[in-house]
C-alpha cells in the first residue's frame, strides 16, 4: 500500500474516532432511527449537556443506567412508544411499552421491579382503543412480574399527537450474579442471539399496509428477563455483555459495541436465525433483516468456555428455542462488524445513516 | 427460497472461482466494469470480490440511477415538493441524495409532504385518494423503471386523473457507456451487462461495444453465481480472443427485449437533447422527457422550478474513478471535502458507489493485507 493511500486512510480513521458533533439545522426522522444520526444527537448534544465529566452512568450509553442507593444496586431505564398502527399482529403499543422498558433493564443484568406509565392522548381518541391498551399494559406487566406504581396523563389537541403515545420508566434490582458491561467484551467471546430476528419490524411494516404484501408474521414482543435469568445461571461472570436488539436491529447493536469496545465482530451469515417469511419479505423489500427492529430478542457476549452451556440454557427458555451462536469477537479490524457471507465472501456490516430505505434496483 | 437459493450455492461458487483462475494470463491485470448498480449491490452483499483472484478488479459503473441525478434536479424536485398542496412521491433511496443545499428528507422535515412509494402506481393511488391535492411522482431510473412510469401515465389518462404529474428523470444506459468508451484513457477489459435494463431493451443495443470498441459484454443476472459466471465468460472471451455480446441471463432476457414495453415508452417519452449526469457532465440524448402527447402530466410544465444547473465541484473526479483511471483515494477531495455524510460526487452518494465502499471498507482490505 502506498504512502499516500495510507495517509488518506489515516485521515478517515481520525475523522471517525472523533466525538460526533451535532451540527444539523433541524431534527429529521433519521435522528430517531438508531443509526449514525441518532448517535450524533446523543453523543454530540445530550451526553455533553447532561454528563460534563463523561464519568457518570449516562456516558456508558447502556440500555439502562446503574446507580447505588444506600447500598442497593439499582438500574433505571426509560422509553417512549410512538408505534403506528397501535395494534399489529402479535402485539400492541401497550404491550410494547412494558416489554421495551423491562427488557432494557433485563439486558443490563437487572430484574425488573416496578414501572411508571405516562400517557399522551390525542383529543378524540376512541375510549375503547384506550381501554384495550390499558388492559394490554396491565397484562404485560403481570406477565413480566412488575408492578405499575406511578403514572401521568396528558391530553393534547387533535392533530398534535397521533392517537396515543406511551412513556414508561422502569426500575430494576441489579442481579448479584451479573457482571455485564461493554468493557467486559473480550477477544474470543461468542455472540449469541436469542431467536429468529427481524420479526417485529417486518410485522409492523406489513401491518402499515404500504406494501400490499400479506404474510403471517407476528411481532416477537416478549419480556426477556427469563432468558437473562437462564443465561446468568448458566454463565455467571462469563456472560460479558447483553443488548436488546430493538431499533436498528442486531446490526446496530453489534456496531455500537464493536466501536465502544474497540474490537471487531465477525458474523457468520449462515448461522443467523431468520424465519423464511421474514427472509422473503426482506428480499422483496430490499431490506436486510439484520437492521430490522426486534422487541424481545437479545444479543449476548459469552466467553468461549461458557458459550455452549449458555446456548443450551437459552434454548430451554420458551420463545428462545431457535437461539444460536452467530459470530465471535476478534481483534482486527477494530470498530468494525464483518459478515462472512454464506456465499463464501465477506462484507462490512456498517451502521445505518438513518432509517433503512429500500433500494429501487 | 426456491429458484433463488440455487443461484447462491457456495460450493458452485468455489468451482466457478477455480475456473476463473484457470482462464487468467499470468501477470496480466484485468479490469471488468459492472455497469449496473444492482450488480454492485450483489457483489457487495455476497462478498463476491473475495472469491476473485487479486489481479481481477471490478470497477463500479455509472448504472446507479439514484446517484447519477445531479444536484440541480434534486433542487427542482424540492422546489416542486414545497409548492402549497403538493404531495411529492419518490422511491426510498432518492430521499437522501443531496441537492445543492438540502435532501428531500430535509425538505420533509421542513414541512414538505414527501412520501416514499414502491411503484409509480402507488403514487397514482395517492392522487386518486386525494383529489384536492396535486400529487407529483419524481421518476428516476434507467429503461428498467421507465416502462412502469409510462404505464402509470397511460392509466392516469385513461382514468382522467388530472391532479397527477411527473418530474421525469429517466435516463438511458447506452449514451453514458459510449461516453466512457470514447475516453482515451479508459482502462477496462470488459463489461458485465445490465440484466434488468436488458429485459426491456434486449441485448442488441450493446453490440456497438464489441463492434466499435473491441470490448466483450456479458449480460448478467443478479445472483452471485450469475455474476461469477459472467466474469468467467468475459475472461474466456479474452483468453480465446473473441469479442462479442453474450447473454448469461437467458432465463430472463430475450435478445430482442420486451417489444411491448418499448412501444409504451416510445408513446409516452421522447429523448431530451441533453441531460446532466452527476460526475459525468452533460451527455447528449441520454435521458427521457414526456412526449408532446403527455405534456399535460409534466410537472416541470405544471410547476415553476428553478431549473438552475448546479455545477459539480471542480475538484470532484468521479469521471476518472468511473473510467478506472484513478482509485477513489487518489481523488483530491476524497475523505476530506467528500465523505458519505457530506457527499459531493456520484461515487460517494450511494453507499455502494466506489468511493463510499472504499471509505467504509478500505480498512478491511488493509487488515486483510496485513494478515
Amino acid at each position: 500500500m502506498s504512502g499516500r493511500e495510507e495517509r488518506v486512510l489515516q485521515i478517515i480513521e481520525t475523522a471517525r474516532s472523533k466525538r460526533p458533533r451535532f451540527r444539523d439545522q433541524q431534527v429529521t426522522l433519521a435522528h430517531g432511527a438508531g443509526g449514525k444520526a441518532s448517535q450524533t444527537l446523543i453523543e454530540g448534544l445530550f451526553v455533553p449537556a447532561f454528563d460534563e465529566s463523561h464519568a457518570g452512568a449516562l456516558s456508558a450509553l447502556g440500555d439502562a443506567g446503574a446507580i447505588t442507593v444506600d447500598g442497593a444496586r439499582l438500574a433505571l431505564s426509560t422509553d417512549s412508544f410512538v408505534v403506528k398502527p397501535l395494534r399489529f399482529p402479535g402485539g400492541s403499543i401497550g404491550e410494547l411499552a412494558v416489554n421495551g422498558t423491562v427488557n432494557d433493564l433485563a439486558v443490563s443484568g437487572a430484574r425488573p421491579v416496578a414501572l411508571s406509565v405516562s400517557l399522551i392522548l390525542e383529543e378524540g381518541l376512541d375510549a375503547d382503543v384506550l381501554r384495550a391498551e390499558v388492559e394490554a399494559i396491565a397484562a404485560a406487566a403481570r406477565a413480566a412480574g412488575v408492578e405499575i406504581i406511578a403514572g401521568d396523563t396528558k391530553v393534547v389537541e387533535r392533530g398534535a399527537a397521533d392517537q396515543m403515545y406511551v412513556c414508561t420508566t422502569g426500575i430494576g434490582a441489579i442481579d448479584p450474579r451479573a457482571a455485564v458491561a461493554p468493557d467486559a467484551i473480550a477477544v474470543g467471546d461468542q455472540v449469541l442471539v436469542s431467536g429468529p430476528i427481524g420479526e417485529h419490524g417486518t410485522a409492523i411494516m406489513l401491518a402499515r399496509g404500504e406494501f400490499e404484501l400479506d404474510a403471517a408474521i407476528e411481532s416477537d414482543t416478549r419480556p426477556l428477563w427469563p432468558a437473562v435469568d437462564a443465561l446468568l445461571d448458566a454463565a455467571g461472570e462469563e456472560l460479558h455483555c447483553m443488548r436488546d436488539a430493538t431499533r436498528g436491529g442486531v446490526a446496530s447493536v453489534l456496531n455500537e459495541l464493536a466501536r465502544s469496545s474497540a474490537v471487531s465482530i465477525a458474523v457468520h451469515e449462515a448461522d443467523v436465525p431468520v424465519s423464511p417469511i421474514v427472509a422473503a419479505a426482506a428480499e422483496l423489500l430490499g431490506i436486510d433483516p439484520m437492521y430490522v427492529a426486534n422487541e424481545g430478542r437479545l444479543v449476548a457476549f459469552v466467553s468461549p468456555q461458557a458459550a455452549e452451556d449458555a446456548l443450551r440454557a437459552l434454548k430451554a427458555v420458551p420463545g428462545c428455542e431457535r437461539a444460536a451462536v452467530i459470530g465471535d469477537v476478534r481483534r482486527e479490524p477494530p470498530g468494525m462488524v464483518v459478515v462472512e457471507t454464506s456465499f463464501g465472501g465477506r462484507r462490512v456490516m456498517d451502521q445505518l445513516v438513518g432509517d433503512p430505505l429500500p433500494r429501487i434496483c | 427460497m426456491k429458484f433463488v437459493d440455487e443461484f447462491r450455492n457456495a460450493q458452485l461458487g468455489q468451482v466457478l472461482a477455480g475456473e476463473i483462475l484457470a482462464e487468467l494470463e499470468p501477470g496480466r491485470q484485468y479490469k471488468v466494469m459492472e455497469v449496473c448498480g444492482g450488480h454492485t449491490h450483489s457483489i457487495y452483499k455476497y462478498g463476491i470480490d473475495d472469491l476473485l483472484p487479486a489481479n481481477v478488479e471490478l470497477v463500479h459503473g455509472p448504472g446507479c440511477p439514484v446517484c447519477v441525478i445531479p444536484m440541480g434536479r434534486v433542487d427542482d424536485g424540492i422546489a416542486v415538493a414545497r409548492h402549497e398542496g403538493v404531495i411529492f412521491t419518490c422511491f426510498g433511496d432518492m430521499l437522501r441524495v443531496p441537492g445543492s443545499e438540502y435532501t428531500l428528507l430535509d425538505a420533509k422535515a421542513q414541512g414538505a409532504d414527501v412520501r416514499m412509494v414502491y411503484s409509480p402506481l402507488d403514487a397514482l393511488r395517492i392522487a386518486r385518494e386525494n383529489p384536492d391535492r396535486e400529487v407529483v411522482f419524481f421518476a428516476i431510473g434507467f429503461e428498467t423503471t421507465a416502462p412502469s412510469t409510462a404505464l402509470t401515465l397511460k392509466r392516469a389518462r385513461a382514468e382522467g386523473i388530472c391532479n397527477f404529474s411527473c418530474v421525469c428523470n429517466h435516463v438511458t444506459i447506452v449514451p453514458p457507456l459510449r461516453a466512457l468508451l470514447e475516453s482515451p484513457d479508459l482502462r477496462l477489459d470488459g463489461f458485465i451487462g445490465p440484466g434488468h435494463v436488458c429485459t426491456v431493451v434486449g441485448a442488441r443495443p450493446f453490440e456497438f461495444i464489441p463492434a466499435d470498441y473491441g470490448r466483450p459484454v456479458v449480460i448478467s443476472g443478479f445472483e452471485p453465481l450469475d455474476v461469477l459466471q459472467s466474469i468467467l465468460m468475459i475472461l474466456r472471451q479474452l483468453s480465446q480472443g473473441r469479442c462479442e455480446v453474450e447473454n448469461q441471463y437467458t432465463r430472463v432476457v430475450p435478445y430482442e427485449g420486451n417489444l411491448r414495453a418499448l412501444e409504451v415508452m416510445a408513446e409516452v417519452f421522447e429523448l431530451r437533447p441533453h441531460f446532466e449526469w452527476r460526475g459525468l457532465g452533460f451527455i447528449s440524448q441520454s435521458a427521457l422527457k414526456l412526449s408532446e402527447a403527455y405534456r399535460e402530466f409534466d410537472a416541470e410544465e405544471r410547476f415553476s422550478v428553478p431549473g438552475v444547473r448546479v455545477a459539480d465541484p471542480k475538484a470532484c473526479q468521479c469521471g476518472e474513478v468511473l473510467k478506472g483511471v484513478i482509485k477513489p483515494w487518489e481523488c483530491k477531495v476524497f475523505g476530506t471535502a467528500c465523505t458519505p455524510e457530506h457527499a459531493i460526487g456520484t461515487c460517494m452518494v450511494s453507499p455502494e458507489g466506489a468511493c463510499a465502499a472504499y471509505y467504509n471498507y478500505g480498512r478491511l482490505t488493509r487488515a486483510q493485507e496485513a494478515v
